[in-house]
């Protein structure tokens, strides 16, 4: 086998590993996702952080602003606080409002975060104050099954009289 | 009494034998891998030697790596999609055959293609070498096989087995491509989105690789070694070629469940 | 047992021993090959031949004694030197031990390439030099698989003297070959060795090789037995010496190997 074919067909394969690399970066994966720069970190207090996890995103009119970094209990508020890693190119107003929803119906829990209309931004170390917490799946039957047990009772009642 | 004791001591010995002989190949092994990687300066001073067996390693593996990534491609898109569509979540199945590929059976399967296609290649030739004397008629010419003939077809695999993973992850996704997109009717833009939402490149993309790059140094290792410390004979090479297979093999899975729960278990907490 | 008296001993062996691990192959080795001649050790398979060219080469160390080539100590060798040294030593294998990868142009120029600085074109003219010294200047581009067993030693033995040694190694040159190869084979081990001015060691149990050499060492069961001129050996009383040169099946070297008694085996 000569020197040249040899060269060359190394080449051949060097050249398609990295186009697929390439490829599967570009066209596979979630590119926005590339890159770690410059962030800030703000808190934001939950009564029930449900199912978040850390490296949630962190969404603002669903694009990815950000990232949870930690999710701690503080024993003296009982609430949970979630730090979160905002995008240092996006500004956040100090009346944030910030929930956890849940992406599809039974997907991955995320924090979706609405800016408000104060003058002032969140700084680094800030704190959100308007936060609303997971909807818990058994809480909600329980209300329903409760409202549902007092509307029987109410109608039940109004037909008795 | 004695002979009961007697008979105890014989009996853990020959149990203990394959352990202790299993640990002795250990340190064997590790032996020969700091020698090899010290050996190594030849192949940074003369990278033809690796470019040559890149050729050998790589070049010849690829055909039976595209011809399987398209096959198990198709496979996992069959079979995803007839399980989603049950939970009408048909159109995600451009997510789970990348994520599945990328970070799974990419690395896996293509590192267990390379073992027994390349792998076991290689230690027939190295065997086939020292049982034909090269090796020995190398050293006598006051050069060392280690530099001259293992190292550079170790860095060979070595840098051609992430290249032959990424093609396979390429290639296997097109497969479940053909097969979801043209043959089962999923929408081919929310194949890509959906698709796109869920790979992240640094967990999924990055962490494949690390993982490919774990599994072809030991599949070199392993390969190379057998040759070098094979019998002489036909049926030590043989032997050893079996050997090279069968150890990869088990290297590889037992890598690649350790890989995971690091890699991938994190984002779960 | 006598040892010749020069003076200029280019390989000395002193009160050597070779284990394997438990098992004893060589003892008490004395051996002296002077400058420029050929020097054939004879014996039985087995009896520890290979292993004294391997001392001899630094490829395995004695357990015990010395082996001093070119007035140095093998073991006093540092890695570098130790290279150097096997620059100057040029081994033909058994089999010949061609690499297959590589033509036979490439196999004798391997060395000049691997060890020396030489520029292509010289090292071009220098390897068909050495192949027409052995005669295969036209095969220069056969591959290995593609030659006799004949052709293939004497790539060998051209790439053996590339680098023109001073010592020359033969591990069974003879083995194997018809008599014409046979014949081609030993006149150039004789005519090389004069030609280069180099010392030859042949490892061999063919009588022919008695034709080309000036001594003779005779191994047989890990020690030396005899040593002598080819005249003085074959006209030797001593009854080993004597079993191997008229290759009797038996005497000092029993037919039998050692097995209880006969009629008990067969439960007479």
């Amino acid at each position: 086998m000569k020197r040249q074919t040899l060269d060359l067909w190394v080449g051949v394969l060097v050249a398609l590993g990295i186009a697929a690399t390439v490829f599967l970066s570009l066209q596979v994966a979630n590119i926005s996702n590339i890159g770690g720069g410059p962030v800030y970190t703000v808190y934001a207090e939950f009564e029930n952080v449900g199912g978040l996890k850390v490296r949630a995103p962190v969404k603002s009119a669903g694009v990815i602003v950000g990232r949870v970094s930690d999710i701690r209990y503080d024993g003296e508020l009982h609430k949970a606080v979630v730090a979160v890693a905002l995008d240092a190119n996006y500004e956040f107003s100090t009346d944030s409002s910030m929930s956890i929803l849940t992406s599809g119906l039974l997907g991955e829990q995320y924090i979706g975060m609405q800016s408000g209309s104060d003058t002032e931004m969140l700084q680094e170390d800030d704190v959100v104050w308007l936060t609303s917490s997971a909807l818990v799946l058994e809480n909600m039957i329980g209300q329903f099954l409760f409202s549902k047990a007092s509307e029987d009772s109410a109608s039940g009642s109004a037909k008795q009289e | 009494m004695k002979s009961l004791f007697s008979a105890l001591a014989g009996f853990l010995r020959r149990l203990g034998a394959p352990v202790s002989g299993a640990l002795i190949g250990l340190g064997q092994g590790t032996r020969f891998l700091f020698a090899m990687l010290a050996a190594s300066g030849t192949c940074l001073r003369r990278p033809g030697l690796v470019v040559r067996e890149m050729y050998f390693v790589g070049v010849l593996s690829l055909i039976i790596i595209v011809v399987s990534a398209l096959f198990v491609g198709m496979v996992l898109g069959l079979q995803m999609y007839e399980t989603l569509q049950r939970f009408g979540s048909g159109d995600v199945v451009g997510m789970v055959v990348a994520l599945a590929l990328v970070r799974e059976l990419g690395p896996v399967l293509a590192a267990l293609l390379i073992a027994s296609r390349a792998g076991s290649a290689l230690t027939a030739e190295i065997g086939l070498m020292k049982t034909t004397e090269q090796l020995s008629a190398m050293e006598m010419m006051a050069i060392q096989p280690l530099s001259r003939v293992v190292a550079p077809r170790f860095w060979a695999g070595f840098l051609s087995v992430p290249l032959l993973t990424s093609v396979f992850n390429v290639v296997g996704i097109y497969g479940g491509y053909l097969v979801a997109v043209e043959g089962l009717g999923v929408d081919a833009g929310t194949f890509w989105s959906q698709m796109q939402n869920a790979v992240d490149f640094r967990l999924d993309v990055v962490n494949g690789i690390i993982k490919s790059l774990f599994f072809g140094a030991a599949i070199m290792l392993i390969a190379v070694y057998q040759g070098y410390q094979a019998a002489p004979t036909a049926a030590g090479v043989a032997m050893a070629t079996t050997q090279t297979v069968v150890r990869s093999a088990l290297i590889i899975l037992g890598m690649d469940f350790v890989l995971t729960a690091f890699m991938f278990t994190g984002m779960g907490s | 047992m006598t040892t010749n008296g020069h003076s200029d001993n280019l390989v000395d062996m002193r009160k050597v021993d070779f284990a394997y691990g438990e098992r004893a192959v060589l003892q008490d080795i004395n051996m002296q090959v002077p400058r420029g001649r050929i020097v054939a050790i004879m014996g039985g398979s087995g009896s520890g031949k290979t292993t004294l060219l391997r001392l001899i080469g630094g490829q395995v160390k004695p357990s015990r004694g010395e082996v001093i080539v070119d007035g140095r100590s093998l073991a006093g060798l540092r890695n570098k030197e130790m290279f150097e040294l096997r620059r100057t030593m040029g081994m033909l294998f058994q089999m010949g031990a061609l690499f297959t990868d590589m033509n036979v142009f490439d196999n004798v120029a391997f060395q000049m390439r691997e060890n020396t600085d030489l520029p292509e074109p010289l090292i071009r003219d220098l390897v068909l030099m050495k192949l027409h010294a052995v005669g295969l200047r036209g095969a220069w581009n056969l591959m290995p698989s593609q030659l006799s067993g004949g052709m293939a030693r004497r790539v060998a033995l051209a790439r053996a003297i590339a680098l023109d040694p001073t010592l020359i190694m033969y591990d069974e040159p003879f083995a194997g070959l018809d008599p014409i190869s046979l014949a081609v084979v030993s006149r150039l081990i004789r005519t090389l060795n004069d030609a280069l001015g180099a010392t030859s060691i042949i490892v061999t149990h063919e009588k022919e090789s008695l034709n080309i050499v000036d001594y003779v060492y005779l191994v047989s069961g890990g020690t030396i037995i005899a040593g002598g001129t080819p005249e003085e050996i074959q006209q030797t009383s001593d009854p080993y010496v004597r079993q191997f040169v008229d290759a009797q099946p038996d005497g000092p070297v029993a037919f039998h190997y050692p097995a209880p008694d006969y009629r008990e085996m067969l439960g007479l």
